[in-house]
């Protein structure tokens, strides 16, 4: 892996490369301190982590303008930071409080934030294709230049409505992006036993351009999102694009016993190989853009930073219960 | 009601919903239609011939059959900008949108702490009696109304048709509008050609009566007018109550007309069973009940699909001559 990204000194600015690093590192550390708090019985519902993803969500979202839009999933957190959400609304809404980004009515599985272009984290599994592409149609009809990126994992690919989107979007010409994580596993169960044909395959039979990326590495989703999401900004339609990846927890927070479905060789080859932060630490010491201290210092920043943001949503208070019939109707 | 200046003409049901359709479109860019042939084919209802013609095809938009597909497409369209009008051919096929309806559209608004809207409206048909069997002939309007975050609009006059669907166009929420498919042609009725809303939740006595209160909805205010002028030449003088929205619901109206005559149906086209009319029924005994002289009483369609033969369709609609023998025996007159 590292040897065939070191053969291509990259295009990305500095900063860019360093905003890469520093986005995946306040995701993993939000992302640890949800477990911490979830396990602490802190936080209420389900959790589930987005850990070993992280270079998805950046590097897909530093590809798009602040205007753009994002429809998320259930495992949504990176996207909603990546996309520019703060940490502290975030872990207020994951608690239960009205500080949070939807005052405590949304929580984990439903983030949402129009100030970033966050039309919603979705716990319907591909439930968001047509918002995101309504969005993308919405764009196109009112001439505004803004891109979708509808996120999903591999486990949508046996919902229909995703394939009606898919249709609608290419017969339109929609600028809309599929953003397929694949992290191998639908819940419990290998996506090779639910998944017949070739992933991509699907998309092509509509003519959408495609391409499988490797979702470890931020650089080159960064870099092959940037094209499609241009593409797609200058009306030449959608695109799908398929990250492998891996999450290293469970499902949720509470799938501990894992070895049923996954080995543990397999998970400890992904973390210890594959893993998104490190590969992209090292490529950049490799190329003399940071040295060890700077990216430590990087992240006592963001440690810093994520634990006032934890230490906020704690002492936040819980919704009034009178505000329980507010917001049903605009 | 209009001015002089207005010009009041018959219109039927259909052309009032096309004309409230196109005076939206005129007067706010933002809104268009998709659906299923509902360009050029003007709907399989031909309700909506001719709208393409001034609006073009990029605002009165054919899709491919792929009802949850455009659905969420208007679901994303509304919530970024746009005012969309989706157009579900056969209320039936609502089933295959619910996901985009109560989990999406119905919930963005609380879900997101009042932060999103999804002004969306989407039109569906109605109604029983054309010989189209079990999957194009459900009144499905309890669906939809039981979901919280929606809004539900069954209108059964041309004028209400048109001021309701007005209203639902400019409304910040997603809103269901049911159209009954027999009254697009068969009822007529007088609509001033202006610019007017009916406000959603306003309920509309569409008669006066002393003894019975015929509480009904969409094709059913027909047949209750029917049954209250057969009623009229027994000596019964029954009023007829148009709730013409499911939710929100004028509670209040209803009530008090119940309060004035003691005595209460209520009509529908849906299933008789956990629909509307126990809703209503419900609420009418919990803030009628002393003022009653006895139970309130319902009648809705046969819990049964939908059969196709006319000999088994008619017998699952309720009937003028059902709702006349009902409020006789209750008068006792």
């Amino acid at each position: 892996m590292s040897t065939a990204t070191r053969k291509a000194p990259s295009q990305i600015p500095t900063d860019t490369l360093l905003r890469l690093y520093r986005q995946m590192v306040a995701i993993r550390l939000f992302e640890e301190r949800v477990n911490d708090l979830y396990t602490r019985a802190l936080m209420p519902g389900l959790a589930h982590l987005y850990i070993g993803e992280e270079a998805i969500a950046v590097g897909v979202c530093e590809a798009l303008r602040k205007d753009d839009y994002i429809t998320s999933t259930h495992r949504g957190h990176g996207h909603c930071l990546a996309k520019g959400a703060s940490p502290d609304l975030m872990f207020a809404e994951l608690l239960g409080k009205e500080a949070g980004y939807c005052k405590g009515k949304g929580g984990s599985m439903h983030i949402a934030d129009p100030a970033t272009g966050n039309l919603g984290a979705n716990a319907i599994v591909g439930g968001s294709a047509g918002i995101a592409t309504g969005a993308a149609y919405a764009s196109k009809y009112l001439k505004q230049d803004r891109v979708a990126v509808c996120f999903f994992g591999e486990g949508a690919l046996g919902q229909g409505l995703l394939y009606e989107e898919f249709n609608l979007a290419q017969l339109w010409k929609l600028p809309v992006i599929f953003a397929c994580e694949n992290n191998g596993y639908n819940e419990y169960t290998h996506f090779s036993e639910s998944t017949a044909g070739d992933v991509i395959a699907r998309a092509q039979a509509f003519g959408i351009a495609t391409e499988t990326i490797d979702g470890q590495n931020v650089r080159e989703v960064y870099t092959v999102a940037s094209k499609f999401v241009d593409r797609a900004r200058r009306g030449e339609g959608p695109a799908f694009l398929q990250f492998k990846t891996y999450r290293y927890h469970g499902h949720h927070v509470g799938d501990i016993a894992r070895a049923y479905y996954r080995p543990k060789a397999e998970e400890q080859e992904w973390v210890t190989q594959r893993d998104p932060i490190t590969l992209h630490g090292q490529w950049m010491m490799d190329n003399g853009v940071a040295d060890r201290a700077a990216l430590d210092a990087i992240q006592q920043e963001l440690i810093a930073q994520m634990d006032a943001a934890v230490e906020f949503a704690v002492n936040a208070p819980y919704p009034d219960p009178s505000k329980v019939d507010q917001d049903i109707y605009a | 009601m209009p001015e002089l200046a207005t010009a009041v003409r018959e219109l039927t049901f259909g052309e009032a919903i096309k004309e409230a359709i196109a005076e939206e479109m005129r007067r706010d860019p933002k809104v268009v239609l998709m659906g299923e042939d509902v360009a050029e084919a003007g709907t399989t209802f031909k309700v909506l011939t001719g709208l393409v013609d001034e609006f073009g095809k990029d605002r009165i938009i054919d899709t491919p059959i792929s009802e949850a597909g455009f659905t969420g497409i208007g679901v994303g369209a509304a919530m970024t900008g746009m005012r969309p009008i989706v157009d579900i051919m056969f209320g039936d096929f609502l089933m295959i949108i619910m996901d985009q309806v109560a989990n999406q559209a119905a919930k963005i608004h609380y879900m997101s702490g009042g932060k999103w809207k999804v002004p969306l409206v989407i039109r569906a048909t109605m109604g029983a009696t054309r010989r189209s069997a079990a999957q194009h002939s459900q009144s499905l309007h309890a669906w939809p109304s039981h979901i919280p975050g929606l809004k539900v609009v069954v209108p059964s006059t041309p004028y209400d048709a048109k001021g309701l669907f007005k209203a639902a166009v400019r409304e910040d929420n997603p809103v269901v509008v049911f159209e009954h498919k027999i009254s697009y042609r068969k009822v007529k009725g007088q609509v001033p050609d202006e610019d007017y809303v009916i406000p959603l939740g306003v309920a509309d006595v569409k008669r006066q009566g002393r003894d019975i209160t015929l509480i009904a909805l969409s094709s059913m205010v027909q047949v209750a007018l029917g049954a209250a002028k057969m009623l009229e030449e027994v000596g019964i003088s029954a009023e007829v109550v148009d709730p013409r929205t499911t939710w929100p619901l004028d509670e209040k109206t209803l009530v008090e007309s119940v309060k004035k005559t003691s005595r209460c149906i209520v009509i529908d086209e849906g299933y008789f069973r956990y629909g509307v009319t126990g809703e209503l029924a419900s609420i009418i005994q919990e803030q009628a009940f002393f003022d009653l002289d006895g139970p309130v009483r319902r009648l809705g369609a046969m819990h049964v699909p939908i059969p196709f033969s006319p000999s088994l369709e008619d017998a699952t609609v309720p009937t003028e001559r059902q709702v006349f023998d009902l409020a006789r025996q209750m008068v006792n007159r």
